[in-house]
């Protein structure tokens, strides 16, 4: 025969046999995934932050459809997204209400005295564990943006020695909160304005002598609010999120000047989404 | 008894200007009581003592004042009899916050009444031995402060034949090991004979660098008559031969593991200083209430070698040596390579305070760290064999878990890779920070292993 039949003829037979058990394993072993899962996380907005306790959108689509997860974890995805997923899996959607990270510490440099020069690492876990932070307040933030280092959308600000968050752009993925070495870091509900910037656990004197605008625990503000609002743990004041605290007047009373209003945080999410969705 | 030289060299290493001129001929000077004492409950490496008195309460020189908490704690005594004032929280020179007792000394300095010495300690056992050892506090004072009862008993599997006595003092200026070999040799060898009867050892060796010829000196003329395999070991100068891993190297040849302890290899290692706490503890019975500190560096105007009651602030001990010349920039507690800067003259001594060093500004840089070129200095001078240019970049990429692979907890934070590196790197920093994290790991690993089994 002549030699380029041979070739073509042993070709075309091996092309052909790996062919039809290529054909034949299509047809036996396929793996039949649920399309919705491919849909549901076309839905999801693929920033895969985290936030739902998911590793990804593509996990936690997975988990939506086969293990019943609650359709409103999915904070940067907001309300359009728990609309389209509700709509998808012909459900109420019951919105869990937006939440965003606050440093509760409002001690800048100005206000909140540093007790050495820290020339080490520019971190605040390796700050914090250099005589104990340089920070005199032994609660306060150190400012060295461990934080915002972790979040993935740039929403924390670094001035002055201290971190603040900025709501408008703070997704809720809550990814700052385990970095910081104090704590102060906390998710709270997006619409409240009113709070206690101290997470100071030291008594009055102390506090007054590292901070001008740490919380001595007078108890006044206590006394101002209804439902318990703010109750006080030790010497510290703290707001109950759960219960509803709008006296303004706080501000004015509180003598450690630590109550805050912050109202970028209700008018942000005005214009983004709305806290509950009916 | 004989004198040898070091069989070993220990590799990397390093030799830094050690300044021990400014107080190494300056005899022990005991300090005057201060007008208060503040006690930590923190002492000793592992869990803070428990504060057993209360404010008002009047106290008598060598009482418990704080117990023991868990396994690896000691015991804390009043260092002088006086009152309570009060019970706070107070920091330590590693800068966290512990309960301390402040003691407003009556400057009768009255002892407990049941203080009984034991001169024929001979006869005791060494159980009895162990117990007072305990009883008396006493932690390491070479500035670790591991429980000395709890070295002093090896788990039954483990046999001791070497016990290697620390007198290598490698830390720049700290001279106080020195002047104790100088003036109180017989003792530190009585507690040595105490230490042998309690871990039964065969072989020992008193390890000395080369650069403290007096104490080599001293401790030969306390040991001269002694029979059996005893030697003073000279070893060659250099940091950080005092450290007990690369001191049994250098001795015995023997490399401790991975993670491992000197008992792995048979042998133990005692500070001098905490030797003779061990003969007083014994041969007089009293608790650990003082030790000798080196208040030194060039802007201390009479430096020296002070006996202080554990609780003396810094400021106290400073004023004692005659104050400050000139400016001071940066004040440490402990040695310069491995001491701990401080931020408040409030700090009190304790039993690991080895050394207060006082340094001028021209001595203190504050550098700013540029990346790794890559050049190994720092892994030519590491005397664990780790790599800290990897590590430190490993840690700074937070991957915590590869800088654990390439053995990451076996630094011993000696800083002699940050001491050579070009760069200016804080790699102890990092080193410490990466065996924060991997530490936070193991924990996380133990509490999963353990709710696998419970299921």
């Amino acid at each position: 025969m002549h030699p380029v039949l041979t070739t073509t003829l042993a070709i075309g037979g091996v092309g052909a046999a790996c062919g039809g058990a290529l054909a034949m394993a299509a047809k036996f072993l396929a793996v039949h995934e649920d399309p919705r899962i491919e849909e549901t996380a076309n839905l999801l907005p693929g920033a895969n932050c985290g936030g739902c306790a998911y590793a990804g959108c593509a996990d936690y689509a997975k988990a939506i459809i086969l293990d019943d997860a609650e359709i409103n974890l999915c904070a940067p995805g907001g309300e359009s997204t728990l609309c389209a997923l509700a709509a998808m899996m012909g459900v109420e959607a019951s919105a869990a209400e937006k939440k965003v990270a606050i440093v509760l510490c409002g001690g800048d440099s100005d206000k909140a005295p540093r007790k050495f020069a820290y020339n080490g690492i520019a971190d605040c876990t390796a700050a914090n564990s250099t005589g104990a932070g340089d920070k005199k307040c032994a609660y306060g933030c150190l400012g060295y943006g461990s934080c915002s280092r972790a979040c993935p959308t740039g929403a924390i600000e670094i001035s002055k020695g201290l971190a603040t968050i900025h709501p408008e752009l703070c997704i809720g993925c809550g990814a700052c909160v385990k970095t910081c070495p104090r704590k102060l870091i906390h998710m709270i509900p997006a619409s409240r304005t009113m709070h206690i910037l101290c997470s100071s656990k030291d008594k009055g004197p102390i506090v007054k002598k590292a901070c001008s605008v740490g919380c001595i625990g007078c108890t006044k503000c206590t006394k101002m609010v209804e439902d318990e609002a703010i109750t006080m743990q030790g010497p510290l004041a703290i707001v109950d999120y759960t219960k509803d605290y709008t006296n303004e007047e706080t501000i004015e009373a509180c003598p450690g000047k630590c109550i805050k209003k912050v109202p970028a945080v209700a008018k942000a999410m005005a214009g983004r989404q709305g806290s509950t969705v009916d | 008894m004989k004198i040898e030289n070091a069989q070993f060299r220990v590799d990397g290493g390093i030799h830094p200007v050690y300044n021990k001129h400014l107080a190494k001929d300056n005899a022990i000077q005991a300090m005057p009581l201060p007008s208060l004492l503040r006690v930590s409950m923190s002492q000793h490496l592992g869990a803070p003592a428990k504060p057993v008195v209360a404010k008002g309460d009047t106290v008598l020189r060598g009482q418990i004042i704080g117990e023991p908490a868990g396994f690896i704690s000691a015991a804390v005594h009043a260092p002088t009899s006086g009152t309570v004032k009060a019970i706070v929280q107070a920091p330590t020179a590693t800068g966290q916050s512990v309960a301390a007792v402040e003691i407003e000394p009556d400057c009768e300095d009255k002892w407990r009444d049941d203080i009984k010495g034991n001169p024929n300690w001979e006869s005791l056992e060494v159980k009895e031995l162990i117990d007072l050892v305990s009883d008396a506090g006493v932690a390491g004072m070479g500035g670790a402060g591991f429980p000395t009862h709890v070295k002093l008993s090896p788990p039954p599997n483990k046999t001791i034949d070497t016990l290697i006595i620390n007198g290598a003092e490698c830390e720049p200026y700290l001279t106080a090991d020195n002047r104790l070999m100088i003036e109180q040799a017989e003792n530190i060898w009585t507690g040595c004979r105490i230490i042998m009867k309690i871990l039964g050892a065969q072989t020992v060796r008193v390890a000395i660098e080369d650069n403290k010829p007096e104490a080599i000196e001293a401790m030969e003329m306390a040991m001269a008559s002694t029979e059996g395999n005893v030697a003073i070991v000279k070893l060659k100068t250099e940091y950080p031969q005092g450290a007990e891993k690369q001191q049994i190297f250098a001795i015995t040849g023997k490399e401790v593991p991975s993670a491992g302890l000197p008992m792995d290899v048979g042998a133990v290692v005692e500070n001098v200083g905490t030797t003779l706490a061990v003969w007083d503890a014994v041969v007089n019975g009293k608790p650990l209430t003082e030790r000798v500190t080196s208040v030194t560096g060039t802007p201390v105007s009479k430096p020296g070698n002070i006996r202080n009651r554990i609780g003396t602030s810094y400021g106290d001990l400073i004023e004692f040596c005659g104050g400050t010349e000139g400016d001071t920039a940066k004040i440490i507690s402990g040695g310069p390579m491995m001491g701990f800067a401080q931020s408040s003259l409030e700090v009190t001594t304790t039993k690991t305070t080895s050394g207060l060093l006082l340094l001028p500004p021209k001595l203190v840089t504050n550098y700013s760290s540029t990346p790794c070129i890559s050049c190994g200095r720092c892994v030519d001078g590491c005397p664990m064999y780790l790599m800290p240019c990897e590590l430190s970049q490993m840690i700074e990429a937070e991957d915590y878990s590869a800088a654990r692979e390439i053995n990451l907890m076996d630094c011993i934070e000696c800083g002699c890779c940050a001491f050579q590196c070009p760069a200016h790197r804080p790699l102890v920093q990092h080193m410490r920070q990466g065996k924060g994290q991997v530490m936070i790991m193991m924990r996380e690993e133990k509490e999963k292993e353990a709710e696998k089994t419970k299921d």
